[in-house]
């Protein structure tokens, strides 16, 4: 008699945490941005097409319905986790078929070469070169995503892709290394709480 | 890196000094332990420490970490030696190797080792055997050597504590009784207050024969410590302040409940409320924090001890409260310069 | 203090009030005040770093080869907060390129490079006598025109700090603190030069008309208040009036500028904020006799009082010395010999918040307010840090009310938003909290890091934000005109089918403009699907949408592309390893264009055949 009054017991409070649990999230539901602009937000606008989407809201888009989030190689690793924080996934490690996470870049166009054929306007998808026809061209270099789409269409392959050095304007300490930090079952782990 | 950032003084504390220091704080108290109730509390503190500086080495090795960089920062032995002056001085030998184990292996190491354990491990290691071995725990306390009827000496609380079960129990009951919280909560069923505090063990001191030296001892090295500015005044004095103003409210009538002198003074309340809750590791870290880390001990002190089955409730209530530090430290962020002020 | 003067029913505001934390280190100022400022001699080179200041880097304005007189500006403030820079003594410019400055980083930047000719002919001054004969623009121009920063060592432009609203700024604070231990380049000023001081008070004064002037100096300091005491006698009344010395208990970082403002008013700076949001403006001593120097006597900012000090070095004491001086060659002159058995530290500016500089040669900057070498039982070098142990010492200590140890774990698990939910940003990064610190902690250096992770992150974003911005305009032009072709098409259209209606046929519609930039993705996409087959295969890669070129136009771009392999190649010998992959991807990418490139010229005669 006791053990069914106590399983009746634990079952009304399991109803009643239940349908408490249940009442909070329908009534405290996270209001804010819609969950393809959050995914917009995270990705770098790099605007590079790697993904297999002509831009990076496409991609936002695809992630929204279920496409991996490991395809943007701009981003790299901490996209990927951080996407993986926003939609409460398994991070996943970086797609290699799309390209491999490298150092930001940005294009710098030799411009005694530039013949000003302008074909690298039409594929910036930022608008980060100026110039006009038969006119030497150039890259507005804080403008610049890297994305590397113009350096194909020059016909005369002035254009190179160098990458962003730090400078003491944008040098930073880096963290301290404690030596004692990793323990025996994580050495050889990449490092702990990344 | 190229060089070290700033600062490029550093002040003269080190944590080994902070550990030795404790340390040193108990010694009075100590000695007070063995003038009162014999050699039992020295063999403890020596197994208790070789048990915990052997386990922290292995284990050390095991993690891969550099073994003597740790060892010789004197957090293993502290802890050893606060479980070791927690212990009943002729409990057998097993109890204070087990209770080391405990509080460094589990308590300590598998939570990340120094500076990552979120419970005191001395006091982890005294709940495990209080829970596992209550009759070892509570009985073997010693009796005040001027109360008991023969002298002994070192060999005998050796024999009690390493013959185990072959001693002869007239030996073991003639040298050991249950603290007298216990005594006094369990004899005042039957006696009243005025009777009680005529027996030899309440009359023959001031208050509670030798625990009283041993707690003012403990007092003073508390108060070294926060002249050293090791610790600051907050837990101590919430623990105690909580701990008195309960008393003083539930048990001014003698007759009923143990009074405000003996859980004062009776007890590991200020072994409790200098050494072991201001642990830092494991105690909220904010002086507000502290303050209200610090009263939750001294409350659940009382009332383990008054409504609870347990003689002594300060490694309970450490305890407990460990579990709540981090809740307390969430709410009792420091304002910040500036903070609001706009 | 405070609470005695409370009980003793003393309802006065207060000289001073108590700022929580704070640390005691060892002073050791005593070595390097035992002689007066000595002045330093000149020398054969200097080199001026175009960014001394915090905000834009300066813009030269002189040219190599050319010659240059005296505290004659070679590079002009860029933009608001910015300072120019002056030839700090008559000779030619040699050179303008990058060299290592005094920077924790160790990185190079812009330097003019000017090689004395040994007269020190000054250019043409101006000296004022009397400021009230001048407008308030003349005023600010001037000091604009000074290359005056913060001298205390956060080296702010300071003509940036005068421009704030007169109407609502009513308290000067003059720091002369000096909190920080060894340093005492302030207390020789006070010491020696109080009328400096008080003469640059009265040109902020000038500008501002404050309500009172609150001159703060810890008490550790007698002679260099007893000297502002004197000083004050011999001002107008007017002025002096308005004049508070207040001296208080010595204690580290007494200095900084937000509790140097609450120790003299009990007013906090709010949090983000600056003491201007209090109606105040905070300036450091040296600070004002130098815009003392600058407005009357035309002397533009070209030397700064140096403390030299450190048991490592024979001679200590302080110097007034040119601007952009070979760092080495100071210590060489105070008789510093390197030990040779262990890696000396050299630091700049103090022991709490200065950084050690790596041992090449490096020029003297603004900042430079001390040069600290000590030896290794002065400071000896912290030893491997411990786990932290939850002590709290920090906490005890950190004059912001910050939870030092909670930073700490925040930035070490990279856990940005909870950092700077716990302040983060208003750690002063005075190093109290690493000093007492019993597990020798370097949490500064975890704020900096997360700090500067924080920023940068801020930026990177900003940009991508800018970068979506961008993108999505262009879509949206590229739509717009899209559209507009289509309407005109349309039109066209129209008109062509009103005119053959006769003739009954319709004309074929011309395919829509493809997007350039799926174009670009599309021609991306299959360069790299090249780059992965075999390049034998290279012919059949030819990008879909590549323009038909000319012979002229291939043999040009083999040209170019061969240049590039060559350059490449060169750097890739020359690469430092952690470029190597990179630099070798390039190569070969480089070789399977020319390849490519080769191919198509082959193919070309055939095609044109
Ligand atoms: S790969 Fe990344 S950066 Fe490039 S378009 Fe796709 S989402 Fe944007
Ligand atoms: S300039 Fe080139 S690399 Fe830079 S954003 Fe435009 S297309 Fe991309
Ligand atoms: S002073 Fe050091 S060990 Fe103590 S709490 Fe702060 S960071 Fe941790
Ligand atoms: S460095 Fe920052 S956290 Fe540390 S004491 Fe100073 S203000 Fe506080």
């Amino acid at each position: 008699m006791i053990i069914l009054w106590s399983i009746l017991a634990l079952l009304f409070l399991a109803a009643l945490f239940g349908a408490l649990l249940g009442y909070a999230s329908v009534r405290f539901k996270p209001e804010g941005d819609p969950i393809i602009d959050q995914i917009d937000d995270i990705l770098p606008q790099t605007q590079c097409g790697q993904c297999g989407y002509p831009g990076c809201r496409p991609y936002a888009e695809a992630i929204a319905n279920g496409d991996p989030i490991n395809k943007c190689p701009p981003g790299g690793e901490s996209t990927i986790q951080e996407l993986a924080d926003l939609l409460d996934v398994e991070p996943l490690p970086l797609d290699a078929e799309h390209g491999e996470e490298k150092p930001k870049q940005v294009a710098i166009i030799r411009e005694d070469e530039c013949i000003g054929c302008t074909k690298c306007i039409q594929a910036c998808p930022v608008d980060a070169i100026l110039g006009a026809a038969k006119q030497m061209h150039t890259v507005i270099a804080s403008e610049c995503t890297g994305c590397d789409l113009c350096v194909d269409p020059c016909p005369v392959d002035c254009i190179d892709m160098v990458p962003v050095e730090t400078s003491i304007q944008t040098w930073h300490w880096q963290a301290p290394q404690p030596d004692y930090k990793l323990i025996a079952t994580d050495a050889g782990r990449s490092g702990e709480a990344a | 890196m190229l060089t070290p950032s700033s600062p490029h003084a550093v002040g003269n504390q080190s944590v080994q000094q902070v550990m030795f220091s404790v340390w040193a704080a108990t010694l009075p108290g100590f000695a007070a332990l063995i003038w009162f109730f014999g050699w039992g509390y020295l063999i403890n503190a020596v197994l208790a420490v070789a048990t915990a500086l052997v386990a922290e080495a292995i284990i050390l090795r095991l993690r891969r970490r550099p073994v003597w960089f740790f060892l010789g920062d004197g957090s293993a032995l502290l802890t050893a030696w606060l479980l070791a002056l927690a212990l009943p001085p002729l409990a057998p030998w097993w109890i204070p190797v087990i209770g080391t184990l405990a509080a460094i292996v589990f308590a300590k190491h598998l939570y990340g080792g120094l500076g990552n354990n979120p419970f005191n491990p001395a006091m982890v290691g005294y709940a495990v055997l209080l829970i596992s071995f209550p009759v070892e725990m509570t009985t073997r306390w010693g009796i005040p050597a001027a109360l008991a009827t023969e002298a002994h000496s070192l060999l005998d609380s050796a024999r009690v504590i390493f013959a185990g079960l072959r001693v002869d129990p007239a030996l073991v009951d003639g040298m050991t009784m249950a603290t007298p919280l216990d005594v006094y909560k369990n004899d005042i069923a039957t006696l009243d207050a005025a009777e009680l505090r005529a027996e030899p063990l309440f009359s023959a001191g001031w208050r509670v024969y030798g625990w009283e030296w041993v707690s003012g001892l403990y007092l003073l090295g508390g108060l070294y410590l926060l002249w050293r500015r090791i610790i600051t005044w907050h837990i101590p004095v919430a623990v105690l302040g909580s701990l008195t103003l309960l008393a003083l409210l539930f048990s001014w009538n003698p007759d009923l409940r143990v009074p405000v002198d003996l859980h004062l003074l009776g007890g590991a309340t200020m072994l409790g409320a200098f050494f072991i809750a201001t642990d830092p590791v494991s105690a909220a870290t904010s002086n507000r924090g502290k303050l209200v880390f610090g009263a939750g001990i001294g409350i659940l002190i009382y009332v383990i001890r008054t409504w609870g089955n347990y003689p002594d409730a300060v490694a309970f209530a450490v305890l407990l409260m460990n579990f709540a530090a981090p809740l307390i430290d969430h709410y009792t962020r420091p304002r910040v310069y500036g903070e609001g002020r706009s | 203090m405070n609470l005695m003067r409370l009980l003793r029913g003393d309802t006065d505001a207060p000289e001073w009030y108590d700022f929580p934390g704070g640390v005691h280190p060892p002073e050791n100022k005593t070595q390097s005040l035992r002689g007066p400022i000595a002045e330093f001699p000149l020398q054969e080179e200097y080199v001026v770093p175009l960014n001394q200041h915090i905000g834009a880097v300066s813009v030269p304005v002189v040219e190599v080869g050319e010659s240059v007189l005296t505290g004659q500006v070679i590079a002009e403030a860029a933009g608001f907060i910015s300072a120019p820079a002056h030839a700090p003594t008559s000779g030619t410019v040699t050179a303008i390129e990058d060299r290592p400055v005094p920077h924790p980083s160790g990185l190079t930047t812009g330097c003019i490079i000017i090689r004395a000719d040994g007269h020190d002919t000054w250019r043409p001054r101006t000296p004022w006598a009397h400021l009230q004969d001048h407008h308030h623009t003349d005023l600010l121009a001037r000091i604009q025109n000074a290359g005056l920063t913060g001298l205390g060592g956060a080296s702010f432009p300071t003509a940036v700090k005068l421009a704030a609203d007169r109407n609502h700024v009513d308290t000067l604070i003059v720091n002369g603190t000096e909190c920080e231990p060894y340093i005492t380049a302030d207390h020789a000023l006070m010491r020696e030069r109080p009328q400096q001081i008080l003469r640059g008070i009265e040109v902020a004064h000038e500008l501002y008309d404050f309500r009172r002037i609150l001159i703060g100096v810890e008490d550790n300091k007698p002679d260099a208040v007893s000297a502002l005491r004197r000083a004050l006698t011999a001002i107008p009344a007017e002025l002096e009036a308005r004049i508070e010395l207040r001296v208080f208990p010595t204690r580290y970082p007494s200095g900084g500028e937000k509790q140097l403002v609450y120790l003299l008013t009990g007013q906090e700076v709010p949090a983000g904020g600056l003491p201007t949001d209090l109606g105040m403006l905070c300036h450091n001593v040296g600070t004002l006799a130098a815009l003392a120097d600058a407005v009357f006597d035309d002397r533009p900012l070209i030397s700064r009082i140096t403390t030299l000090t450190g048991n490592q070095l024979p001679w200590q004491g302080n110097i007034e010395v040119r601007l952009g001086t070979d760092i080495r060659t100071i210590l060489d002159w105070a008789g510093y010999q390197p030990d040779p058995n262990r890696a000396e530290r050299i630091i700049m500016g103090g022991p709490m918040m200065g950084f050690a500089l790596d041992q090449r040669q490096l020029p003297l900057v603004k900042a430079t307010n001390c040069l600290l070498v000590p030896t290794e039982q002065e400071l000896p070098t912290p030893p491997p840090a411990k786990p932290c142990i939850r002590c709290g010492q920090c906490e005890q200590v950190c004059p912001a009310g910050l939870l030092p140890q909670q930073l700490m774990w925040f930035a070490q698990s990279h856990e940005w938003d909870k950092a700077e939910s716990h302040h983060l940003f208003d750690c002063i990064e005075c190093g109290a909290c690493a000093y007492v610190c019993p597990s020798h902690i370097p949490l500064v250096q975890y704020y900096r890091f997360a700090k500067g992770s924080i920023r940068r992150e801020q930026a990177e974003h900003r940009q991508s934000e800018r970068a979506r911005l961008r993108f999505e305009a262009r879509q949206a032009r590229l739509e717009r005109e899209a559209a507009e072709k289509e309407a005109r098409r349309r039109q066209r259209a129209e008109a062509a089918r009103a005119r053959q209606a006769e003739q009954a046929t319709t004309p074929t519609a011309d395919s829509s403009p493809a997007d350039p930039v799926a174009a670009a993705v599309a021609r991306s996409k299959a360069r790299k699907q090249a780059s992965q087959s075999a390049a034998g295969r290279a012919t059949a890669t030819v990008s879909p949408g590549a323009p038909e070129l000319t012979r002229e136009q291939l043999s040009a771009r083999l040209d170019s592309q061969r240049r590039r392999l060559e350059k490449a190649e060169a750097k890739l010998a020359a690469a430092a390893p952690e470029h190597q992959k990179a630099m070798e991807t390039t190569v070969s990418k480089l070789r399977e264009q020319i390849h490519k490139t080769e191919q198509q010229l082959a193919d070309r005669p055939e095609r044109e055949a």
